[in-house]
C-alpha cells in the first residue's frame, strides 16, 4: 500500500491577464522525501510555489495538507499550516541582526519585553545545531555574504516548525562547498521526516539530492517520476520538449592566438580598489571573450564594476582604447561603448514598475539625452524586435517587467544592453537562475556577438560554462588576479587547481 | 466598459462627479454661472480660481513624488514668494507701475527657484532623505517669510498685481490660464521628451537607473527646482488674490493638501509611475470638498473632521486592496438563516 502524501494538489488552474500560468496541474509531496520541481522559465514553477505559499489564490482545484482540504489565503496562513519557504532572492531585512531576522515576529518575550539575550542564544544554538554555522548572530545581516544569508533564511524557515519546506533555487548563489553543506543539512531534515520541495536549475544537484521529480512545461504537468528511473537526457528533453543534443551544440570558437593582432578594446593597468580588488592588469582585444573564474567573493564582480565605472578606482587606470580619459562613471562607460549586465537583477537591473519596452530602451535613451526622445513607434519596433530575437515570454511590450519570470527579466536586461551596441559587454552571472534551454541560448548569443567583433567579459560560478564560451580565462583568488589561462591549459582541472592555489 | 473601469482616471473622475452631483442635489444653483462686467461668476468658477494655487503646487509635487521623494517645504515657499513680491511692490513709489510689478514677481520666482535648488542639493548631492531635507525648509521657510514681512501683514495697493489673482481673460480667471500653462509645460517636458521616463526610472530604482546611464542627480535636482517654481507661482497667486502677504498663514498646510491630491490622482508614494491629469483632478476634488463644506454651512469647529471623513472615504475607494476585500466579502456573503441551517447539517 502506498503511503499517504503530506501535501496533495489536484487540478490546479491559475490564470493571469493574458497568461495561463497553471492549467490542470497535480502535485504530491511525501514526508521524508526531497521532491524536485523542474521546468523551464515560465513553466509555472514559481506560480505553483506561490499558490502553495498563499501568495496567489487558485481559480480552480484543491489543495490537501495531511489529507485535510486547506485554502491558503495568505503567506501567514500557509506558514501556520506548516509550509515554510525560502525564496531565490533572499527575503530578509539586511539591516537587522541575524538573530532578529530569524525570530522576527516571534521574539521570545516576558511581559511584552523582548528577551534579547535569550533570542541571541536561541539563534546561535539553532544555527550551530541545525546548520553547522558558527557566526556572530548579533551582527547585521549585511555583514555576511549572500551564501550565509541563504543559510540563515533556511534556518528561519526551519525554526517555524515546518511540515513542508520549499526551497526555491537555494543553491544559485552558493559555491560548491556551501552546496555540500546545504545538502547534508537537507539529508538530515529528510530523515527527520520533513517533506522538501526543491527547485533548481542545476541538473546534477537534482540527481544528487532528490527522490522524486515533477516536470512542468508551459503551465502543464508533464509527469511525475522517480529520480532513479529518469535519465538526465530524458529529463531535459521533457523540460524543453526538444532534443537536447541539438541545443548543446555551440559554434566552435577560435583559438586565442588569433586575437593577438586584434586591436585592444579595453585595458586595465594596475587598477585597484581598496577592499574590492588588488592591482591587476587586463587587456581585452576585439572579438575576444574573457572569462573571470574564481570563488564567490574572489573579486570577479568587483573587477567587472571597475570596467564599467560603477565604483571609483583607488589607483591605476581602466580605459577604452579610443578614449583618452579613463572610465569614471557608468554614464561615461556607456558613452564609450561598455555595457554591464549586473548579477543583482532585482536591485541593480530591472525598473520594476515600468514596462518591458521602457526597460529595454532606457539605456539607449539615456545616451541620447532627454531632449532627443525615441518616438513611440520606434520604441515599439525595438521592443518587438528584441522580444522576438531573445524569445521573451510573454511577448508583450507593455507588460510590467515585475510580472515576468526571472529568466525573462534577464533577457530584457540583455536586450537593454545589446541595443546600445556596445564594444565591450560585461555579463555578470547572466545565466543564474535560468533553465538549460535559455542558458544555451545565451551562451550561443555570446559566441555570436564575439564573432561579430564584440568583446565580452564573462563571469559565472559555473566553471563549465566559463570554459565553453571563453577564449581566455583570468583566475581570481582572494581579491587578486593570479593567472591568465588560455588554449590547451584551459581545462576544468587546471583552473580548479589554480583557484585552489595548487 | 471594463476598459473604462480599469483606466487610472476612473476613480478620481467618479469621485469628483459624485461630489458635484451631491452639490447639485443639495443646492441646484451650484452650477449656475452668471456674467458680470465681462467676467464669469459662480461656484464652479470659484473652485477653479481658489483651487489654482493648490493645483500648481500639486503639479510640482507629482514629479517629486514620482522620484520616490516628497517636498514638505512647498507651503513655506508659497509664503516666501508672496511675501517677497509684496514687499518689493510696497516699497515702490508708484505701486502700480508695470515694471515694478514684473520685477517683483521675477525676484520672487527667482528666489523660489533657488529654494527648490536648495532642496534638490540636500536630497541629491548630500543624500539626505527627502522628508527630512525638505522639513528643514518647511520650518525655516516660515521664519524667512516672517523676516521678510517683519512679522506684519504687508498690504499692497496695485491693481496690476491684483490682476493675476483676481483678473479675467476671456471671461475666465487669469489663474486658470496660469495653471493650464504650467500643466502644459509639465506634460510637454515629461511626455514629449524622455524626462518622464528618466523620472519614473529614478523613482523605481535609483541604482539601476545610474547603471543605465541616467544622471539621477540631475533628474532629482530638476524635479525639486520645478516643484519650487510651481510653489513660487502659487505664492504669487495667493498673495495677489488678497493683495497682501501673510508670512504666518499663506500656504499653510498646502504641502499636505498637495500630497493628498497627488495620491488621490493615482500616483504612488513609492515612486515610479505618475499621473499629472489625475493630480489635477485630485486637487479639484479637495477644493470642491472645501467649497461644499462652506456651502452647506457645516459649523466651523467640525469642518476639519468632516473633511477628514470624506478624505478617508475617498482614499478607501481608491485603494485596490479595500475594493477587493469588499467585493470578496460580497461574493462570499452568508445570511444568518443559511448559517444556522448549515451548522445544523454539520451536526
Amino acid at each position: 500500500m502506498e503511503q499517504q502524501p503530506v501535501l496533495e494538489m489536484r487540478g490546479i488552474h491559475k490564470q493571469f491577464p493574458g497568461v495561463k500560468a497553471l492549467s490542470n496541474v497535480d502535485f504530491r509531496l511525501f514526508s521524508g522525501e526531497v521532491h524536485a520541481l523542474m521546468g523551464e522559465n515560465g513553466a509555472g514553477k514559481s506560480s505553483l510555489i506561490k499558490v502553495l505559499t498563499g501568495v496567489y489564490s487558485i481559480d480552480q482545484g484543491a489543495v490537501k495538507l495531511s489529507n485535510q482540504p486547506v485554502s491558503l489565503k495568505s503567506p501567514l496562513e500557509a506558514q501556520e499550516a506548516g509550509i515554510s519557504t525560502v525564496y531565490q532572492e533572499v527575503n530578509l531585512c539586511t539591516n537587522l541582526t541575524v538573530a532578529e531576522n530569524i525570530f522576527i515576529g516571534r521574539e521570545p518575550r516576558r511581559f511584552g519585553r523582548i528577551l534579547w539575550k535569550q533570542m541571541n542564544r536561541n539563534a546561535d544554538k539553532l544555527l550551530k545545531d541545525r546548520m553547522q554555522l558558527n557566526i556572530d548572530v548579533t551582527l547585521p545581516l549585511h555583514a555576511y555574504s549572500v551564501a550565509i544569508q541563504q543559510l540563515i533564511a533556511i534556518a528561519r524557515a526551519l525554526s517555524i516548525s515546518a511540515k513542508v519546506l520549499i526551497l526555491d533555487e537555494p543553491t544559485s548563489s552558493l559555491d560548491a562547498n556551501e552546496v555540500k553543506q546545504l545538502f547534508s543539512i537537507m539529508q538530515t531534515l529528510k530523515q527527520d521526516g520533513l517533506a522538501i520541495l526543491f527547485v533548481t536549475h542545476f541538473l546534477d544537484q537534482v540527481y544528487e539530492i532528490s527522490d522524486r521529480i515533477t516536470i512542468l512545461r508551459n503551465g502543464n504537468l508533464v509527469g511525475e517520476y522517480m529520480a532513479k528511473d529518469l535519465p538526465k537526457l530524458e529529463l531535459v528533453s521533457q523540460m524543453i520538449g526538444k532534443d537536447l543534443t541539438q541545443l548543446e551544440k555551440l559554434p566552435s570558437k577560435s583559438a586565442s592566438e588569433q586575437f593577438e593582432g586584434n586591436e585592444i578594446i579595453a585595458e586595465a593597468k594596475q587598477a585597484a580598489r581598496k577592499g574590492a580588488i588588488e592591482p591587476f592588469d587586463l587587456k581585452l582585444r576585439k572579438g575576444e571573450v574573457i572569462g573571470l573564474a574564481g570563488l564567490l567573493g574572489s573579486g570577479r564582480t568587483e573587477t567587472a564594476r571597475l570596467f564599467f565605472g560603477a565604483d571609483a578606482l583607488d589607483q591605476g587606470t581602466v580605459r577604452m582604447s579610443k578614449a583618452n580619459q579613463h572610465i569614471q562613471s557608468p554614464r561615461k562607460a556607456i558613452e564609450h561603448g561598455v555595457a554591464f549586465c549586473s548579477e543583482n537583477r532585482k536591485t541593480e537591473g530591472i525598473l520594476d514598475e515600468l514596462t518591458v519596452r521602457e526597460n529595454i530602451i532606457v539605456a539607449l535613451q539615456s545616451t541620447r539625452g532627454w531632449y532627443k526622445p525615441l518616438s513611440r513607434k520606434k520604441q515599439n519596433e525595438i521592443a518587438e524586435h528584441y522580444i522576438q530575437l531573445l524569445n521573451i515570454n510573454p511577448p508583450h511590450t507593455e507588460q510590467l517587467i515585475k510580472n515576468l519570470s526571472g529568466g525573462n527579466q534577464q533577457k530584457v536586461l540583455l536586450a537593454r544592453w545589446l541595443l546600445t551596441q556596445p564594444k565591450l559587454l560585461i555579463l555578470d552571472e547572466p545565466t543564474r537562475g535560468i533553465d538549460v534551454g535559455a542558458k544555451t541560448e545565451i551562451q550561443r548569443l555570446v559566441l555570436d556577438l564575439s564573432a561579430k567583433g564584440m568583446s565580452v567579459l564573462f563571469i559565472s560560478s559555473e566553471l563549465e560554462e566559463v570554459l565553453r564560451v571563453s577564449h581566455r580565462i583570468a583566475v581570481l583568488r582572494d581579491r587578486r588576479k593570479i593567472k591568465e589561462i588560455s588554449d590547451q591549459e584551459m581545462t576544468e582541472h587546471s583552473i580548479m587547481k589554480t583557484i585552489a592555489g595548487g | 466598459m471594463r476598459q473604462l473601469y480599469k483606466h487610472h482616471l476612473f476613480w478620481p473622475v467618479a469621485i469628483l462627479f459624485s461630489l458635484l452631483l451631491f452639490n447639485f442635489i443639495y443646492s441646484p444653483d451650484f452650477f449656475s454661472i452668471v456674467v458680470r462686467d465681462g467676467k464669469l461668476y459662480g461656484s464652479l468658477i470659484d473652485i477653479l480660481n481658489f483651487g489654482a494655487p493648490l493645483m500648481l503646487v500639486s503639479i510640482g509635487m507629482t514629479l517629486v513624488i514620482a522620484t520616490k521623494g516628497i517636498d514638505l517645504s512647498v507651503g513655506s515657499i508659497v509664503a516666501i514668494a508672496g511675501a517677497l513680491s509684496c514687499l518689493i511692490i510696497s516699497r515702490g513709489n508708484d505701486q502700480n507701475t508695470l515694471s515694478l510689478v514684473l520685477s517683483a514677481m521675477g525676484m520672487a520666482l527667482l528666489l523660489s527657484l533657488f529654494l527648490g535648488l536648495w532642496n534638490g542639493l540636500l536630497v541629491a548631492k548630500a543624500g539626505i532623505q527627502p522628508i527630512i531635507a525638505t522639513l528643514i525648509l518647511m520650518v525655516a521657510g516660515r521664519g524667512i517669510a516672517q523676516l521678510i514681512t517683519s512679522g506684519q501683514i504687508i498690504t499692497v495697493n496695485s491693481p496690476k498685481y491684483a490682476f493675476i489673482g483676481t483678473g479675467a481673460l476671456a471671461a475666465l480667471p487669469v489663474s486658470v490660464f496660469v495653471v493650464a500653462l504650467m500643466l502644459a509645460i509639465a506634460l510637454l517636458l515629461t511626455r514629449k521628451s524622455a524626462l518622464g521616463l528618466f523620472i519614473e526610472a529614478v523613482g523605481c530604482n535609483p541604482e539601476a537607473s545610474r547603471l543605465s546611464g541616467i544622471r539621477s542627480v540631475m533628474v532629482l535636482m530638476l524635479v525639486y527646482v520645478f516643484c519650487g517654481l510651481c510653489a513660487g507661482i502659487a505664492g504669487l497667486l495667493v498673495s495677489s488674490n488678497v493683495s497682501s502677504a501673510d508670512g504666518n498663514n499663506a500656504g499653510l498646510w498646502y504641502e499636505l493638501d498637495a500630497i493628498l491630491a497627488v495620491v488621490i490622482g493615482g500616483t504612488s508614494l513609492n515612486g515610479g509611475r505618475f499621473y499629472l491629469i489625475g493630480t489635477i483632478i485630485g486637487a479639484l476634488i479637495i477644493q470642491t470638498l472645501t467649497t461644499t463644506i462652506y456651502m452647506i454651512g457645516i459649523p466651523p469647529e467640525i469642518t476639519l473632521v468632516v473633511k477628514a471623513c470624506v478624505v478617508l472615504i475617498v482614499c478607501l475607494i481608491q485603494s485596490e486592496t479595500f475594493r477587493k476585500t469588499l467585493v470578496h466579502r460580497w461574493n462570499t456573503r452568508h445570511y444568518t438563516a443559511e448559517r444556522e441551517a448549515t451548522s445544523h447539517v454539520n451536526q
